[in-house]
């Protein structure tokens, strides 16, 4: 390497943008796909959340965990729940980044996005699973 | 502007935002930014319910007050139709994924359909739901 190859401006520019979060960091396409493939599982989960809110409209707290509490329907929910925050945080993820570029705003947002949807999974996820699993045959 | 333009000098803008005229396809993409927003909450809403239908009797009956409620039923009615058309736009955009339909008459036609499957079952949703008594 010739002393004047270290003073190209862009040997100094391309490792040290993309470590302050300005470059592309490599995860685009890993995040692209991931919001293609739970955007797939979505679709047919959703229409059966769509039947299912159908089916149990008006209905009192024990007739649906009774409904819950049949193994197929927690599963649905489970998932349906799951993919369903996984393809949004991403999703959303996007909009932030495409709409907010200032640095502390953009973070602020995107990790407000991600702990809103972690927390909604855990709490949904565990109330389905208590509900499922405590309620036996109270009809 | 954005982080990547630091330190460039500034550039005028082509004035794209006044030329651009509406049509179907941009439409589609922002309705569909908006579905996805929408959908975004009602994800937690549905985690609410959840919890709200594990918290015991009470709590699920004064969530459903809060769901049947003017405003939440209208909420309910925007997010039937968020996850309808979310649902025609994930099969438009696995054609896309494919490599097929970027054709422009055809990514019209697809967009024109997928309004027009969301806005059908929407209304086919909420005659069944009102059959259910959900009014």
């Amino acid at each position: 390497m010739s002393k004047n190859d270290l003073f190209q401006p862009q040997q100094f520019r391309t490792p040290l943008s993309r470590a302050r979060g300005l470059g592309a960091s490599r995860h685009g396409v890993s995040h692209f796909i991931t919001e293609r493939v739970s955007g797939l599982a979505l679709a047919p989960l959703s229409l059966w959340g769509v039947y299912s809110a159908l089916k149990l409209i008006g209905a009192d707290q024990h007739t649906v965990a009774a409904w819950l509490s049949q193994p197929l329907n927690a599963v649905l929910l489970v998932l349906l729940l799951a993919s369903a925050l996984a393809h949004l945080s991403n999703a959303v993820q996007v909009v932030i980044e495409d709409y907010v570029h200032r640095f502390t705003s953009k973070s602020a947002l995107v990790i407000g996005n991600l702990f809103v949807c972690v927390l909604a999974g855990a709490v949904g996820i565990f109330s389905i699973l208590k509900v499922a699993l405590t309620v036996t045959g109270a009809h | 502007m954005t982080d990547t333009s630091r330190g460039l000098p500034e550039r005028p803008m082509s004035p794209h935002l006044s030329v651009w005229r509406w049509h179907i396809t941009m439409a589609c993409s922002i309705l569909h930014r908006g579905c996805v927003i929408g959908l975004w909450v009602g994800a937690v809403i549905l985690a609410a319910w959840a919890a709200a239908l594990a918290a015991g009797p009470e709590a699920y009956a004064g969530f459903l007050g809060v769901l049947g409620s003017p405003i939440g039923k209208l909420v309910l009615l925007g997010e039937t139709f968020a996850v309808f058309f979310n649902v025609a736009y994930t099969i438009r955009q696995t054609f896309w994924d494919a490599g097929k339909g970027f054709q422009p008459r055809v990514a019209d036609m697809t967009g024109a359909m997928a309004i027009a499957f969301a806005v059908v079952a929407t209304i086919v949703t909420w005659v069944i739901a009102g059959a259910n008594g959900a009014f």
